[in-house]
């Protein structure tokens, strides 16, 4: 194929076209006739719910599993037998929501995978390899030693050296799968900076995202999917986020969060002038009151996780104090947490929010099996009951409650993880990123949930990277820079703006003095 | 739906009556009384030590100093017993010092984080020859007569042995599925930090596995030192391997967090006959480690088909 020049804007010419794909797993429809068209120099969003058959169209097109029917066409040749290895060689890359560097590798040496080949008895050229790596990172406009071992980069730091490596193998089909999930405002809007070099450049970008808000920022075309079907393909500046939202589920959601009347009650959790070296918190007041919904807001790294993680006797705090209804406590273990009523939704469901091999019943009953023994033993019957209730309160969707959780979707794991906190009858509840890649009915549904326990007197704590989740379910907004609150706002006057503004208040933390709010 | 989760159980049982059924139509000999009760009398004590076992890898460690230990306990045993400690005494006491040598185990794996496979590689090493310097590799002899209290003396005192052993067993089944503590087995083996984080403690669960690892191995020794006139210093060689083998054949995932006692029975009897049923059916008898290895494979191997099956039937 010709190389595609610099400066090329979007051409009319399809670079990728997907006609009539289907999929079934084991009788099971994932995708029954899904159509899809990318451009060169074109950013095309793909959204729709988990589950609708996103995931599995990016494995079809990178060759990872194969179609039942269908045709991809690269170009307009017919991509035959595609598998991981056809795909690349061809151009396409993925980069997806977790990076997939070697952690132990160098930066160089990452990029070097998979662009050199690997014949015996040749020796490796390192002043090349390293030469390669210094010219993609700066294509990427990424200041990185390349010489720097990837597990010690950040999240971010290791998307870009994804992306310099997609790069160095000419990629001109670039798959990017919620690439902001774990990213900050800042390091997104950069980011966004970099697809828009990469377009200029022509190449054709399929990028999938639950953040609807960001579509406008970055996408030229939406294609929606929803059970497996291809719904509709609109250019992005023709629809807005309610029409996408309604093509996504198919019916009008009444408003995108719950509304809330609540009165707030005593205070809960206080913390006067808080510290933790290890954690990276220092001198942090913040309460929360009885009924009411604290959001944390803060850049990645700005000690919010931290901060619950202290809270919870992770990581025990060593200056300040902690109040729970007056009281001073001291708390250095989760164990000494939970018995004091404190409930932590960790950030990293698929890792600790739950116990993959154990079923949902004993995952709901896991922090609460002291109250659930009679005479010592476990009461399976009550367990069962429990189980039950909560799976039907919840609408976690499974066909029988001693199933592994590992058979869930991930909202559904969610909800289980939520489940075991609603057990333990919690006074204070810290939910970190809890709708983080779930799809929007789930989150509709956590989000009603939150509610509904504020209305029986529950305090939460809520962190979150996504603004507009942020400023719709906070009564207040407590704004974390460099490990301590930068500023808090009242639900009436807070605005993504003045947030953002906190968020890298340069005084506080210890932020790139190149960024201005 | 039910029976399908016991589905590792059924094969090895499977296996087992197989293995059964081709020993019966070779020699219907082997199905004599006393051949059975020598079966069952010998692998009591390897049974007792894999009990031990699962809970070690459910917990998701490893222990490979146990034969070592019982090596340490059925001499302490002895030199107990010849010292003038009455013998109602010699359980409590070896208990005592299987469940020290554990928590020594336990201390550095489940409280200090080191590696399990190194740490009792290490004590493997260090009871073995702490024993052989000790002991300068003689046997413990002239012990007292009453010694075989339920071990030779008594015609039916053996099947005790084996009686005591399924009581633990079964003790221990109940406990791993009825109390607090099997299920933060179950839930540090599948996922530590998740485990942590709902507010079990990791360490001290992992601790007191190997306190009681270290306790069964103890029990293990004393019951069978008791059916012999003398202890061998050199016992229990190889004893870490029977009792893992018999763990992973009886379907208890090496990585922790999924298995039964039940399976481990069933693997522990299976591992156990198959020497004997070379030896009815003919076969040269050294075979028999090179058809346990196989077996070993072959329940990996079945582990696996049975998992991708189980994805395959999910999507």
């Amino acid at each position: 194929m010709p190389r595609l020049k610099h400066g090329l804007r979007m051409t009319d010419s399809p670079l990728l076209e997907a006609i009539d794909i289907t999929k079934s797993y084991a009788g099971v429809r994932a995708l029954s006739n899904a159509t899809f068209e990318l451009r060169a120099g074109e950013v095309h969003a793909l959204i729709g719910e988990n589950g609708a058959g996103k995931s599995t169209f990016i494995k079809i097109i990178t060759g990872a599993v194969e179609a039942d029917s269908g045709e991809i066409r690269l170009l307009g040749e017919p991509l035959a037998d595609n598998s991981p290895r056809v795909s690349k060689a061809l151009g396409i890359a993925a980069i997806y929501q977790q990076p997939a560097l070697f952690r132990e590798l160098s930066v160089a040496e990452n990029i070097a995978i998979g662009l050199e080949q690997v014949e015996s008895g040749i020796r490796i050229d390192w002043s090349e390899r390293r030469s390669r790596a210094v010219d993609l990172l700066a294509q990427v406009g990424a200041k990185i030693d390349p010489d720097t071992e990837a597990g010690e980069l950040t999240m971010p730091q290791q998307q870009l050296v994804e992306i310099a490596r997609a790069l160095g193998a000419n990629a001109r089909v670039l798959i990017l799968d919620e690439p902001t999930a774990s990213l900050s405002e800042e390091d997104t809007r950069k980011l966004f900076h970099l697809i828009r070099e990469l377009r200029a450049r022509g190449v054709g970008m399929i990028y999938i995202s639950h953040r609807l808000e960001e579509m406008p920022m970055i996408a030229d075309r939406v294609t929606v999917l929803r059970d497996g079907h291809t719904i509709d393909t609109r250019r992005m500046i023709d629809v807005d986020r309610q029409q996408l939202i309604r093509m996504m589920v198919g019916r009008e959601l009444s408003a995108v969060f719950p509304q809330r009347q609540v009165e707030t009650g005593e205070v809960v959790l206080e913390l006067l002038g808080l510290g933790c070296v290890a954690a990276g918190i220092k001198d942090l007041s913040l309460s929360v009151r009885a009924g009411e919904i604290v959001g944390l807001a803060g850049l990645v790294g700005a000690g919010r996780t931290e901060l619950a993680r202290t809270i919870f006797g992770l990581t025990p705090a060593d200056s300040g104090e902690i109040l729970l209804r007056g009281e001073p406590v001291k708390i250095s273990s989760p164990a000494q947490a939970i018995a004091r009523g404190i409930a932590y939704l960790p950030e990293d469901r698929r890792r600790h929010g739950v116990v993959m091999e154990l079923p949902i019943s004993a995952n709901i009953t896991l922090a609460s099996l002291d109250g659930l023994s009679r005479f010592g033993a476990l009461d399976f019957r009550r367990e069962r009951e429990i189980a039950a209730q909560y799976t039907e309160r919840l609408g976690i969707k499974t066909p029988a409650i001693y199933a592994p959780v590992s058979t869930l979707s991930g909202g559904n794991q969610q909800k289980v993880a939520l489940s075991r906190w609603l057990m333990t009858q919690p006074s204070l509840l810290i939910l970190d990123e809890p709708t983080q890649g779930i799809d929007i009915g789930a989150k509709w549904e956590i989000h009603a949930l939150m509610t509904e326990l504020t209305s029986q007197g529950v305090a939460i704590l809520l962190i979150s990277s996504e603004l507009p989740e942020i400023l719709g379910m906070s009564d207040r907004i407590a704004v974390m820079c460099g490990g301590t609150i930068a500023g808090i706002l009242d639900r009436a006057e807070a605005d993504q703006q003045k947030i953002l503004a906190l968020a890298l208040t340069p005084a506080l933390g210890e932020v790139d003095s190149t960024i201005r709010p | 739906m039910k029976l399908s989760r016991y589905k590792r159980e059924i094969s090895a049982a499977l296996a087992y009556a197989a293995l059964l059924m081709a020993v019966g139509v070779a020699s219907p000999s082997f199905f004599s009384a006393a051949n059975l009760s020598d079966l069952a009398l010998n692998n009591a004590p390897v049974l007792l030590v894999a009990i031990g076992m699962t809970m070690v890898i459910l917990v998701g460690q490893i222990d490979i100093s146990v034969g070592s230990q019982f090596a340490v306990c059925s001499v302490a045993a002895g030199w107990l017993a010849r010292s003038g400690v009455p013998v109602p005494l010699l359980l409590p006491c070896v208990l005592l010092i299987g469940a020290s040598m554990g928590a020594f185990n336990g201390l550095l794996i489940g409280r200090m984080g080191l590696p399990s496979i190194i740490v009792t590689l290490a004590m493997l090493v260090f009871w073995r020859d702490a024993l052989r310097w000790t002991t300068e590799g003689a046997w413990v002899q002239d012990l007292p007569t009453n010694f075989q209290w339920f071990g030779l003396g008594q015609a039916y005192g053996q099947l005790l042995i084996v009686a005591v052993a399924m009581a633990v067993l079964i003790g221990f089944s109940w406990m791993l599925r009825n109390l607090r503590q099997g299920r933060a087995i179950y839930a540090v083996g599948s996922d530590a930090e998740a485990a942590r984080l709902a507010g079990i403690e990791p360490p001290s669960v992992i601790f007191n596995v190997f306190v009681l690892m270290g306790a069964l191995t103890g029990m293990a020794a004393l019951l069978n030192a008791v059916r012999f006139t003398s202890v061998p210093s050199n016992a229990g060689l190889g004893l870490e391997l029977k009792a893992i083998a018999a763990v992973v054949v009886g379907g208890t995932a090496i990585t922790g967090g999924r298995g039964r006692l039940l399976g481990t029975l069933i693997g522990a009897a299976l591992l156990g006959t198959i020497g004997t049923a070379l030896t009815f059916a003919g076969i040269n008898p050294f075979w028999e480690k090179a058809i346990q290895g196989a077996i070993i494979l072959a329940a990996l191997a079945a582990d696996r088909l049975i998992d991708e099956w189980r994805m395959r039937n999910q999507q």
